[in-house]
Protein backbone atom coordinates (compact mmCIF):
# COMPACT_ATOMS: atom_id res chain seq x y z
CA UNK A 1 0.00 0.00 0.00
CA UNK A 2 1.33 3.42 -0.87
CA UNK A 3 1.08 6.18 1.65
CA UNK A 4 -0.15 9.38 0.09
CA UNK A 5 2.37 12.25 0.07
CA UNK A 6 0.13 14.33 2.31
CA UNK A 7 0.00 11.64 5.00
CA UNK A 8 3.74 11.05 4.66
CA UNK A 9 4.30 14.76 5.20
CA UNK A 10 2.24 14.77 8.40
CA UNK A 11 3.93 11.61 9.68
CA UNK A 12 7.40 12.97 8.92
CA UNK A 13 6.76 16.25 10.68
CA UNK A 14 5.39 14.40 13.71
CA UNK A 15 8.34 12.00 13.94
CA UNK A 16 11.01 14.64 13.31
CA UNK A 17 9.35 17.05 15.70
CA UNK A 18 9.15 14.40 18.40
CA UNK A 19 12.84 13.58 17.95
CA UNK A 20 13.80 17.24 18.25
CA UNK A 21 11.65 17.65 21.33
CA UNK A 22 13.17 14.52 22.91
CA UNK A 23 16.68 15.85 22.29
CA UNK A 24 15.89 19.17 23.92
CA UNK A 25 14.09 17.54 26.84
CA UNK A 26 16.99 15.18 27.58
CA UNK A 27 19.63 17.90 27.42
CA UNK A 28 17.62 20.32 29.50
CA UNK A 29 16.80 17.53 31.98
CA UNK A 30 20.54 16.96 32.55
CA UNK A 31 21.03 20.58 33.55
CA UNK A 32 17.85 20.98 35.59
CA UNK A 33 18.41 17.70 37.45
CA UNK A 34 21.94 18.63 38.48
CA UNK A 35 20.93 22.16 39.49
CA UNK A 36 17.94 21.01 41.52
CA UNK A 37 20.00 18.40 43.36
CA UNK A 38 23.13 20.49 43.65
CA UNK A 39 22.17 24.14 44.20
CA UNK A 40 20.89 23.71 47.79
CA UNK A 41 24.40 22.58 48.72
CA UNK A 42 26.10 25.59 47.12
CA UNK A 43 26.59 28.10 49.91
CA UNK A 44 29.19 30.76 50.45
CA UNK A 45 30.84 28.45 52.94
CA UNK A 46 30.94 25.62 50.39
CA UNK A 47 32.71 27.90 47.90
CA UNK A 48 35.12 29.48 50.33
CA UNK A 49 36.39 26.66 52.55
CA UNK A 50 38.73 23.75 51.96
CA UNK A 51 37.43 20.17 51.66
CA UNK A 52 37.58 18.10 54.85
CA UNK A 53 38.09 14.37 54.97
CA UNK A 54 38.90 13.99 51.22
CA UNK A 55 35.80 15.96 50.30
CA UNK A 56 33.27 14.11 52.45
CA UNK A 57 32.49 17.43 54.04
CA UNK A 58 33.73 20.99 53.80
CA UNK A 59 33.93 23.08 50.64
CA UNK A 60 35.73 23.23 47.33
CA UNK A 61 37.88 26.36 47.59
CA UNK A 62 41.24 24.87 46.48
CA UNK A 63 39.58 23.23 43.47
CA UNK A 64 38.10 26.60 42.48
CA UNK A 65 41.60 28.04 42.58
CA UNK A 66 42.86 25.14 40.44
CA UNK A 67 39.97 25.60 38.01
CA UNK A 68 40.87 29.27 37.55
CA UNK A 69 44.65 28.89 37.39
CA UNK A 70 44.96 25.89 35.10
CA UNK A 71 42.88 27.17 32.16
CA UNK A 72 44.38 30.67 32.46
CA UNK A 73 47.91 29.30 32.31
CA UNK A 74 46.95 27.02 29.42
CA UNK A 75 45.50 29.98 27.49
CA UNK A 76 48.56 32.11 28.25
CA UNK A 77 50.62 29.43 26.51
CA UNK A 78 48.22 28.65 23.66
CA UNK A 79 47.16 32.21 22.78
CA UNK A 80 50.46 33.51 21.31
CA UNK A 81 50.97 30.23 19.44
CA UNK A 82 47.42 30.12 18.11
CA UNK A 83 47.15 33.77 17.11
CA UNK A 84 50.67 33.66 15.64
CA UNK A 85 49.71 30.64 13.54
CA UNK A 86 46.54 32.27 12.25
CA UNK A 87 48.33 35.57 11.48
CA UNK A 88 50.92 33.62 9.53
CA UNK A 89 48.27 31.65 7.65
CA UNK A 90 46.19 34.69 6.74
CA UNK A 91 48.64 37.57 6.36
CA UNK A 92 51.98 36.08 5.39
CA UNK A 93 51.35 33.20 2.99
CA UNK A 94 49.12 32.15 0.17
CA UNK A 95 47.39 28.79 0.13
CA UNK A 96 49.91 26.12 -0.79
CA UNK A 97 51.00 22.60 0.17
CA UNK A 98 52.63 23.94 3.31
CA UNK A 99 49.59 25.77 4.64
CA UNK A 100 47.46 22.75 3.74
CA UNK A 101 49.74 20.58 5.88
CA UNK A 102 49.44 23.05 8.78
CA UNK A 103 45.66 23.09 8.47
CA UNK A 104 45.54 19.31 8.27
CA UNK A 105 47.66 19.11 11.43
CA UNK A 106 45.29 21.49 13.22
CA UNK A 107 42.22 19.49 12.18
CA UNK A 108 43.80 16.21 13.29
CA UNK A 109 44.83 17.69 16.62
CA UNK A 110 41.23 18.80 17.17
CA UNK A 111 40.01 15.22 16.76
CA UNK A 112 42.36 13.55 19.25
CA UNK A 113 40.48 12.30 22.33
CA UNK A 114 41.43 13.79 25.66
CA UNK A 115 42.70 10.52 27.11
CA UNK A 116 45.43 10.49 24.43
CA UNK A 117 46.39 14.03 25.48
CA UNK A 118 46.52 12.72 29.03
CA UNK A 119 48.79 9.82 28.05
CA UNK A 120 51.07 12.12 26.09
CA UNK A 121 51.21 14.80 28.77
CA UNK A 122 52.01 12.16 31.35
CA UNK A 123 54.85 10.50 29.46
CA UNK A 124 56.30 13.73 28.02
CA UNK A 125 55.87 16.48 30.62
CA UNK A 126 55.42 14.49 33.83
CA UNK A 127 57.89 11.64 33.26
CA UNK A 128 60.37 12.60 30.56
CA UNK A 129 60.84 16.27 31.40
CA UNK A 130 60.59 15.32 35.10
CA UNK A 131 58.10 18.05 35.86
CA UNK A 132 55.92 15.72 37.90
CA UNK A 133 52.15 16.15 38.30
CA UNK A 134 51.82 19.90 38.42
CA UNK A 135 50.03 23.01 37.27
CA UNK A 136 52.55 23.55 34.46
CA UNK A 137 52.35 19.97 33.09
CA UNK A 138 48.57 20.22 33.06
CA UNK A 139 48.57 23.68 31.48
CA UNK A 140 50.99 22.65 28.71
CA UNK A 141 48.84 19.61 27.93
CA UNK A 142 45.64 21.68 27.91
CA UNK A 143 47.35 24.34 25.80
CA UNK A 144 47.96 21.79 23.04
CA UNK A 145 44.39 20.61 23.38
CA UNK A 146 42.80 24.05 22.94
CA UNK A 147 45.28 25.21 20.30
CA UNK A 148 43.07 24.14 17.34
CA UNK A 149 40.07 26.06 18.75
CA UNK A 150 42.15 29.21 19.12
CA UNK A 151 43.74 28.89 15.68
CA UNK A 152 40.35 28.36 13.97
CA UNK A 153 38.45 31.16 15.69
CA UNK A 154 41.25 33.70 15.31
CA UNK A 155 41.74 32.76 11.66
CA UNK A 156 38.05 33.38 11.02
CA UNK A 157 38.18 36.65 12.93
CA UNK A 158 41.24 37.85 11.01
CA UNK A 159 39.76 36.87 7.67
CA UNK A 160 36.64 38.90 8.54
CA UNK A 161 38.68 42.13 8.80
CA UNK A 162 37.95 43.98 5.52
CA UNK A 163 40.87 44.23 3.11
CA UNK A 164 40.31 47.95 2.73
CA UNK A 165 41.61 48.42 6.30
CA UNK A 166 44.90 46.78 5.36
CA UNK A 167 45.19 48.74 2.13
CA UNK A 168 44.75 52.05 3.93
CA UNK A 169 47.42 51.07 6.41
CA UNK A 170 49.85 50.03 3.64
CA UNK A 171 49.17 53.22 1.69
CA UNK A 172 50.15 55.22 4.78
CA UNK A 173 53.53 53.53 4.64
CA UNK A 174 53.04 50.91 7.37
CA UNK A 175 54.85 47.61 7.03
CA UNK A 176 53.00 44.31 7.10
CA UNK A 177 53.85 43.66 10.74
CA UNK A 178 52.78 47.16 11.76
CA UNK A 179 49.53 46.61 9.90
CA UNK A 180 48.99 43.31 11.70
CA UNK A 181 49.67 44.85 15.11
CA UNK A 182 47.79 48.15 14.73
CA UNK A 183 45.00 47.35 12.31
CA UNK A 184 44.29 43.64 11.84
CA UNK A 185 44.58 42.32 15.39
CA UNK A 186 42.64 45.14 17.12
CA UNK A 187 39.80 44.66 14.64
CA UNK A 188 39.84 40.88 15.03
CA UNK A 189 40.00 41.07 18.82
CA UNK A 190 36.38 40.17 19.64
CA UNK A 191 36.65 37.03 17.51
CA UNK A 192 39.95 36.05 19.09
CA UNK A 193 38.51 36.57 22.57
CA UNK A 194 35.62 34.28 21.64
CA UNK A 195 38.13 31.53 20.87
CA UNK A 196 39.87 32.15 24.18
CA UNK A 197 36.62 31.86 26.10
CA UNK A 198 35.66 28.66 24.29
CA UNK A 199 39.10 27.28 25.14
CA UNK A 200 38.64 28.18 28.80
CA UNK A 201 35.23 26.49 28.81
CA UNK A 202 36.68 23.31 27.35
CA UNK A 203 39.57 23.32 29.85
CA UNK A 204 37.25 23.72 32.82
CA UNK A 205 35.17 20.71 31.81
CA UNK A 206 38.15 18.52 31.00
CA UNK A 207 39.00 15.61 33.26
CA UNK A 208 40.94 12.84 31.51
CA UNK A 209 43.76 15.04 30.23
CA UNK A 210 44.06 16.91 33.53
CA UNK A 211 44.03 14.10 36.07
CA UNK A 212 47.17 12.46 34.59
CA UNK A 213 49.13 15.67 34.18
CA UNK A 214 48.12 18.13 36.91
CA UNK A 215 47.39 15.43 39.48
CA UNK A 216 44.76 15.75 42.15
CA UNK A 217 46.35 17.33 45.22
CA UNK A 218 43.94 19.22 47.44
CA UNK A 219 46.59 21.56 48.82
CA UNK A 220 46.72 25.16 47.63
CA UNK A 221 49.37 25.57 44.94
CA UNK A 222 52.18 28.05 45.63
CA UNK A 223 54.19 27.61 42.41
CA UNK A 224 53.49 26.24 38.93
CA UNK A 225 55.32 23.07 39.98
CA UNK A 226 52.66 22.19 42.57
CA UNK A 227 49.94 19.71 41.81
CA UNK A 228 46.37 21.05 41.65
CA UNK A 229 42.91 19.53 41.53
CA UNK A 230 40.31 21.16 39.31
CA UNK A 231 36.57 21.09 39.99
CA UNK A 232 36.01 18.49 37.25
CA UNK A 233 38.64 16.18 38.73
CA UNK A 234 37.30 16.75 42.24
CA UNK A 235 33.77 15.98 41.08
CA UNK A 236 34.97 12.85 39.28
CA UNK A 237 36.76 11.59 42.38
CA UNK A 238 33.83 12.38 44.68
CA UNK A 239 31.38 10.61 42.37
CA UNK A 240 33.53 7.68 41.31
CA UNK A 241 34.78 6.77 44.75
CA UNK A 242 31.37 7.39 46.27
CA UNK A 243 32.83 9.83 48.80
CA UNK A 244 29.81 12.10 49.01
CA UNK A 245 26.95 12.31 46.55
CA UNK A 246 25.73 15.50 48.17
CA UNK A 247 29.01 17.31 47.64
CA UNK A 248 29.33 15.77 44.18
CA UNK A 249 25.99 17.27 43.13
CA UNK A 250 26.89 20.66 44.59
CA UNK A 251 30.27 20.62 42.80
CA UNK A 252 28.56 19.58 39.56
CA UNK A 253 26.13 22.49 39.92
CA UNK A 254 28.98 24.99 40.27
CA UNK A 255 30.78 23.33 37.35
CA UNK A 256 27.75 23.43 35.04
CA UNK A 257 26.91 27.02 35.88
CA UNK A 258 30.48 28.15 35.21
CA UNK A 259 30.74 26.32 31.90
CA UNK A 260 27.32 27.45 30.66
CA UNK A 261 27.99 31.07 31.63
CA UNK A 262 31.35 30.99 29.87
CA UNK A 263 29.88 29.47 26.71
CA UNK A 264 27.02 31.96 26.80
CA UNK A 265 29.44 34.88 26.95
CA UNK A 266 31.46 33.40 24.07
CA UNK A 267 28.34 32.89 22.01
CA UNK A 268 26.98 36.40 22.52
CA UNK A 269 30.36 37.90 21.70
CA UNK A 270 30.63 35.87 18.53
CA UNK A 271 27.13 36.93 17.52
CA UNK A 272 27.81 40.62 18.12
CA UNK A 273 31.04 40.29 16.16
CA UNK A 274 29.32 38.66 13.20
CA UNK A 275 26.46 41.18 13.29
CA UNK A 276 28.91 44.09 13.32
CA UNK A 277 30.85 42.68 10.38
CA UNK A 278 27.72 41.97 8.38
CA UNK A 279 26.76 45.66 8.41
CA UNK B 1 65.96 48.85 11.34
CA UNK B 2 62.34 48.67 10.33
CA UNK B 3 62.99 46.12 7.59
CA UNK B 4 64.87 44.08 10.14
CA UNK B 5 61.95 43.98 12.53
CA UNK B 6 59.75 42.93 9.67
CA UNK B 7 61.85 39.90 8.79
CA UNK B 8 62.16 38.93 12.46
CA UNK B 9 58.35 39.01 12.74
CA UNK B 10 57.96 36.86 9.67
CA UNK B 11 60.60 34.40 10.86
CA UNK B 12 59.06 34.03 14.32
CA UNK B 13 55.56 33.65 12.91
CA UNK B 14 56.59 30.96 10.46
CA UNK B 15 58.10 29.04 13.38
CA UNK B 16 55.04 29.53 15.57
CA UNK B 17 52.83 28.34 12.72
CA UNK B 18 54.35 24.89 13.16
CA UNK B 19 53.09 24.58 16.73
CA UNK B 20 49.92 22.61 15.99
CA UNK B 21 51.51 20.28 13.45
CA UNK B 22 54.57 19.82 15.67
CA UNK B 23 52.38 19.00 18.69
CA UNK B 24 50.48 16.44 16.65
CA UNK B 25 53.71 14.78 15.53
CA UNK B 26 55.13 14.91 19.05
CA UNK B 27 52.03 13.21 20.43
CA UNK B 28 52.09 10.54 17.72
CA UNK B 29 55.81 9.89 18.21
CA UNK B 30 55.56 9.54 21.98
CA UNK B 31 52.47 7.34 22.00
CA UNK B 32 53.99 5.08 19.35
CA UNK B 33 57.45 5.07 20.93
CA UNK B 34 55.97 3.88 24.23
CA UNK B 35 53.41 1.50 22.83
CA UNK B 36 54.56 0.10 19.52
CA UNK B 37 57.67 -1.85 20.66
CA UNK B 38 55.46 -3.49 23.26
CA UNK B 39 53.00 -4.59 20.59
CA UNK B 40 55.82 -6.20 18.64
CA UNK B 41 57.18 -7.86 21.79
CA UNK B 42 53.84 -9.41 22.73
CA UNK B 43 52.89 -9.99 19.11
CA UNK B 44 50.39 -7.76 17.36
CA UNK B 45 48.05 -10.68 16.85
CA UNK B 46 48.13 -11.78 20.50
CA UNK B 47 47.71 -8.22 21.68
CA UNK B 48 44.71 -7.47 19.49
CA UNK B 49 42.95 -10.83 19.44
CA UNK B 50 43.64 -12.65 22.67
CA UNK B 51 40.93 -12.40 25.29
CA UNK B 52 42.88 -12.51 28.54
CA UNK B 53 43.88 -9.22 30.12
CA UNK B 54 45.94 -9.95 33.21
CA UNK B 55 48.99 -7.67 33.42
CA UNK B 56 50.15 -9.29 36.68
CA UNK B 57 50.48 -12.63 34.88
CA UNK B 58 51.94 -11.05 31.77
CA UNK B 59 48.82 -11.58 29.64
CA UNK B 60 47.91 -8.60 27.55
CA UNK B 61 44.95 -9.33 25.27
CA UNK B 62 42.75 -6.32 24.53
CA UNK B 63 40.20 -8.15 22.37
CA UNK B 64 37.35 -7.79 24.91
CA UNK B 65 38.06 -4.07 25.15
CA UNK B 66 38.05 -3.68 21.37
CA UNK B 67 34.70 -5.47 21.17
CA UNK B 68 33.36 -3.35 24.04
CA UNK B 69 34.45 -0.09 22.40
CA UNK B 70 32.84 -1.15 19.13
CA UNK B 71 29.55 -2.15 20.81
CA UNK B 72 29.33 1.00 22.90
CA UNK B 73 30.22 3.27 19.98
CA UNK B 74 27.78 1.50 17.68
CA UNK B 75 25.06 1.71 20.34
CA UNK B 76 25.73 5.41 20.82
CA UNK B 77 25.38 5.95 17.07
CA UNK B 78 22.10 4.01 17.00
CA UNK B 79 20.74 6.56 19.46
CA UNK B 80 22.63 9.73 18.62
CA UNK B 81 22.65 9.63 14.81
CA UNK B 82 18.91 9.29 14.06
CA UNK B 83 17.91 11.68 16.84
CA UNK B 84 20.53 14.24 15.87
CA UNK B 85 19.87 14.09 12.13
CA UNK B 86 16.11 14.24 12.71
CA UNK B 87 16.64 17.29 14.92
CA UNK B 88 18.82 18.98 12.32
CA UNK B 89 16.30 18.37 9.53
CA UNK B 90 13.37 19.51 11.63
CA UNK B 91 15.08 22.69 12.79
CA UNK B 92 16.22 23.63 9.29
CA UNK B 93 13.21 22.67 7.22
CA UNK B 94 10.14 22.81 9.42
CA UNK B 95 10.81 25.43 12.06
CA UNK B 96 10.62 29.19 11.53
CA UNK B 97 14.05 30.87 11.45
CA UNK B 98 13.29 32.78 14.64
CA UNK B 99 12.68 29.58 16.64
CA UNK B 100 15.75 27.91 15.17
CA UNK B 101 17.85 30.90 16.18
CA UNK B 102 17.03 30.07 19.79
CA UNK B 103 17.19 26.28 19.70
CA UNK B 104 20.46 25.85 17.81
CA UNK B 105 22.57 27.94 20.20
CA UNK B 106 20.86 26.24 23.15
CA UNK B 107 21.96 22.86 21.87
CA UNK B 108 25.46 24.11 21.12
CA UNK B 109 25.64 25.55 24.62
CA UNK B 110 24.83 22.11 25.94
CA UNK B 111 27.87 20.72 24.14
CA UNK B 112 29.81 22.36 26.95
CA UNK B 113 28.37 20.19 29.72
CA UNK B 114 31.42 18.34 31.10
CA UNK B 115 31.47 14.63 30.30
CA UNK B 116 31.85 13.67 33.96
CA UNK B 117 28.46 15.23 34.64
CA UNK B 118 26.84 12.99 32.02
CA UNK B 119 28.61 10.01 33.55
CA UNK B 120 27.35 10.89 37.01
CA UNK B 121 23.76 11.17 35.79
CA UNK B 122 24.22 7.79 34.15
CA UNK B 123 25.20 6.32 37.50
CA UNK B 124 22.52 8.05 39.54
CA UNK B 125 19.53 7.87 37.18
CA UNK B 126 20.05 5.56 34.22
CA UNK B 127 21.87 2.60 35.78
CA UNK B 128 19.32 2.10 38.60
CA UNK B 129 16.53 2.28 36.01
CA UNK B 130 18.15 -0.38 33.82
CA UNK B 131 18.86 -2.58 36.85
CA UNK B 132 15.24 -2.37 37.98
CA UNK B 133 13.57 -2.87 34.61
CA UNK B 134 15.93 -4.90 32.44
CA UNK B 135 18.05 -6.73 35.01
CA UNK B 136 21.82 -7.02 35.19
CA UNK B 137 24.04 -4.71 37.22
CA UNK B 138 22.76 -1.55 35.54
CA UNK B 139 26.22 -0.32 34.62
CA UNK B 140 26.32 -1.80 31.14
CA UNK B 141 26.72 -1.56 27.37
CA UNK B 142 23.21 -0.12 27.24
CA UNK B 143 23.84 2.57 29.86
CA UNK B 144 27.10 3.61 28.18
CA UNK B 145 25.46 3.68 24.75
CA UNK B 146 22.61 5.88 25.94
CA UNK B 147 24.88 8.32 27.77
CA UNK B 148 27.29 8.54 24.81
CA UNK B 149 24.38 8.81 22.39
CA UNK B 150 23.13 11.86 24.26
CA UNK B 151 26.62 13.31 24.56
CA UNK B 152 27.25 13.23 20.79
CA UNK B 153 23.88 14.85 19.96
CA UNK B 154 25.26 18.42 19.86
CA UNK B 155 28.04 17.33 17.48
CA UNK B 156 25.64 15.58 15.10
CA UNK B 157 23.08 18.37 15.20
CA UNK B 158 25.51 21.24 14.85
CA UNK B 159 27.43 19.84 11.85
CA UNK B 160 24.33 18.39 10.11
CA UNK B 161 22.49 21.70 10.55
CA UNK B 162 25.35 23.53 8.86
CA UNK B 163 25.36 21.01 6.01
CA UNK B 164 21.59 21.24 5.48
CA UNK B 165 21.67 25.03 5.79
CA UNK B 166 24.29 25.16 3.06
CA UNK B 167 21.97 23.53 0.50
CA UNK B 168 20.92 26.32 -1.89
CA UNK B 169 17.30 27.38 -1.54
CA UNK B 170 16.78 27.06 -5.28
CA UNK B 171 17.02 23.24 -4.88
CA UNK B 172 14.07 23.26 -2.48
CA UNK B 173 12.13 25.73 -4.58
CA UNK B 174 12.70 23.56 -7.64
CA UNK B 175 11.27 20.52 -5.88
CA UNK B 176 8.32 22.46 -4.48
CA UNK B 177 7.58 23.99 -7.90
CA UNK B 178 7.37 20.47 -9.33
CA UNK B 179 4.55 19.78 -6.89
CA UNK B 180 6.50 17.97 -4.18
CA UNK B 181 5.32 18.27 -0.57
CA UNK B 182 7.76 19.77 1.87
CA UNK B 183 8.76 16.33 3.14
CA UNK B 184 9.28 15.03 -0.39
CA UNK B 185 11.54 17.95 -1.16
CA UNK B 186 13.44 17.22 2.06
CA UNK B 187 14.11 13.55 1.53
CA UNK B 188 14.42 13.57 -2.22
CA UNK B 189 16.47 16.74 -2.62
CA UNK B 190 17.80 18.43 0.53
CA UNK B 191 19.08 15.34 2.35
CA UNK B 192 20.75 14.05 -0.81
CA UNK B 193 22.47 17.39 -1.37
CA UNK B 194 23.63 17.59 2.27
CA UNK B 195 24.61 13.92 2.41
CA UNK B 196 28.38 14.30 2.81
CA UNK B 197 28.03 16.81 5.62
CA UNK B 198 25.55 14.60 7.45
CA UNK B 199 27.81 11.57 7.07
CA UNK B 200 30.75 13.64 8.33
CA UNK B 201 28.78 14.66 11.41
CA UNK B 202 28.07 11.01 12.23
CA UNK B 203 31.67 9.93 11.71
CA UNK B 204 32.99 12.79 13.85
CA UNK B 205 30.47 11.82 16.53
CA UNK B 206 31.71 8.26 16.27
CA UNK B 207 35.24 9.46 16.98
CA UNK B 208 33.90 11.38 19.99
CA UNK B 209 32.08 8.34 21.35
CA UNK B 210 35.05 6.05 20.80
CA UNK B 211 37.42 8.49 22.50
CA UNK B 212 35.22 9.44 25.45
CA UNK B 213 36.70 8.22 28.69
CA UNK B 214 35.45 9.55 32.00
CA UNK B 215 31.72 9.23 31.34
CA UNK B 216 32.25 5.70 30.06
CA UNK B 217 34.28 4.64 33.08
CA UNK B 218 31.44 5.76 35.29
CA UNK B 219 28.60 3.96 33.49
CA UNK B 220 30.02 0.96 31.61
CA UNK B 221 30.88 -1.23 34.61
CA UNK B 222 34.50 -1.87 33.55
CA UNK B 223 34.50 -5.70 33.64
CA UNK B 224 36.99 -7.15 31.15
CA UNK B 225 34.67 -9.61 29.44
CA UNK B 226 33.11 -9.99 26.03
CA UNK B 227 29.47 -8.96 26.59
CA UNK B 228 26.64 -11.33 25.66
CA UNK B 229 23.74 -8.99 26.37
CA UNK B 230 23.25 -5.23 26.31
CA UNK B 231 22.85 -5.34 30.09
CA UNK B 232 26.36 -6.82 30.60
CA UNK B 233 29.08 -4.58 32.00
CA UNK B 234 32.08 -3.91 29.74
CA UNK B 235 35.43 -2.12 29.77
CA UNK B 236 36.29 0.02 26.74
CA UNK B 237 39.77 0.78 25.39
CA UNK B 238 39.70 4.30 26.81
CA UNK B 239 38.48 3.09 30.22
CA UNK B 240 41.26 0.52 30.28
CA UNK B 241 43.89 3.23 29.83
CA UNK B 242 42.46 5.59 32.42
CA UNK B 243 41.68 2.94 35.04
CA UNK B 244 45.12 1.36 35.12
CA UNK B 245 47.29 4.40 34.40
CA UNK B 246 47.66 5.49 38.01
CA UNK B 247 49.32 2.33 39.24
CA UNK B 248 50.86 0.77 36.15
CA UNK B 249 54.63 0.54 35.71
CA UNK B 250 56.99 -1.19 33.27
CA UNK B 251 55.34 -3.63 30.89
CA UNK B 252 51.87 -2.88 32.19
CA UNK B 253 52.28 0.81 31.41
CA UNK B 254 53.64 0.04 27.96
CA UNK B 255 50.53 -2.08 27.40
CA UNK B 256 48.37 0.97 28.13
CA UNK B 257 50.31 3.05 25.62
CA UNK B 258 49.87 0.23 23.10
CA UNK B 259 46.13 0.47 23.79
CA UNK B 260 46.53 4.20 23.12
CA UNK B 261 48.19 3.40 19.78
CA UNK B 262 45.17 1.34 18.69
CA UNK B 263 42.81 4.13 19.73
CA UNK B 264 44.93 6.82 18.07
CA UNK B 265 45.08 4.99 14.75
CA UNK B 266 41.35 4.20 14.62
CA UNK B 267 40.37 7.77 15.51
CA UNK B 268 42.78 9.28 12.99
CA UNK B 269 41.24 7.10 10.28
CA UNK B 270 37.71 8.16 11.30
CA UNK B 271 38.72 11.84 11.32
CA UNK B 272 40.38 11.57 7.93
CA UNK B 273 37.18 10.09 6.46
CA UNK B 274 35.08 12.83 8.06
CA UNK B 275 37.41 15.58 6.85
CA UNK B 276 37.39 14.36 3.27
CA UNK B 277 33.58 14.09 3.41
CA UNK B 278 33.34 17.70 4.61
CA UNK B 279 35.79 18.80 1.94
CA UNK B 280 33.75 16.99 -0.70
CA UNK B 281 30.64 18.79 0.54
CA UNK B 282 32.43 22.16 0.46
CA UNK B 283 33.79 21.58 -3.03
CA UNK B 284 30.43 20.85 -4.56
CA UNK B 285 28.68 23.96 -3.34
Amino acid sequence: MRISPKVAQILAVAVLGAATLLTLVVLVFVIVFVLVKGLPGVTWQFLSTAPLDMGKSGGIFPTLVGTVLLPLLAIAIALPLGVGTSVYLTEYTRENRFTQALRFGTDCLAGIPSIIFGLFGFIFFVVMLRMGWCLLSGALTLAIMVLPTIIRTSEEAIRAVPNAYREVSFSLGATRWETVLRVVLPNALPGIVTGVILGIGRSIGETAAVIFTAGSSLRMPTTVFDSVRTMSVHFYILAREGISNENAYATAAVLIISVLLINLVAYTMMHRFIAKRAK
Amino acid sequence: MKLNGESVAKGVLSLVAFSALASLLLIAVFIFKEGFPFMLKVGVNDFLFSSTWNPQAGQYGIYPMIVASLYVTFGAMLIGAPLGIAGAIFMNEFLPRSVMRIIKPTIELLAGIPSVVFGFLGVMVLAPFIRAHLGGPGLSVLAASIILGVMVLPTVISISTDAIGAVPNSYREGALALGATRWQSVYMVTIKAARSGIIASVILAMGRALGETMAVIMVAGNTVKIPHAVTDPVRTLTANIALEMSNATGMAREALFATGVVLFVVIMILNAIAMSAIKGAGGRK
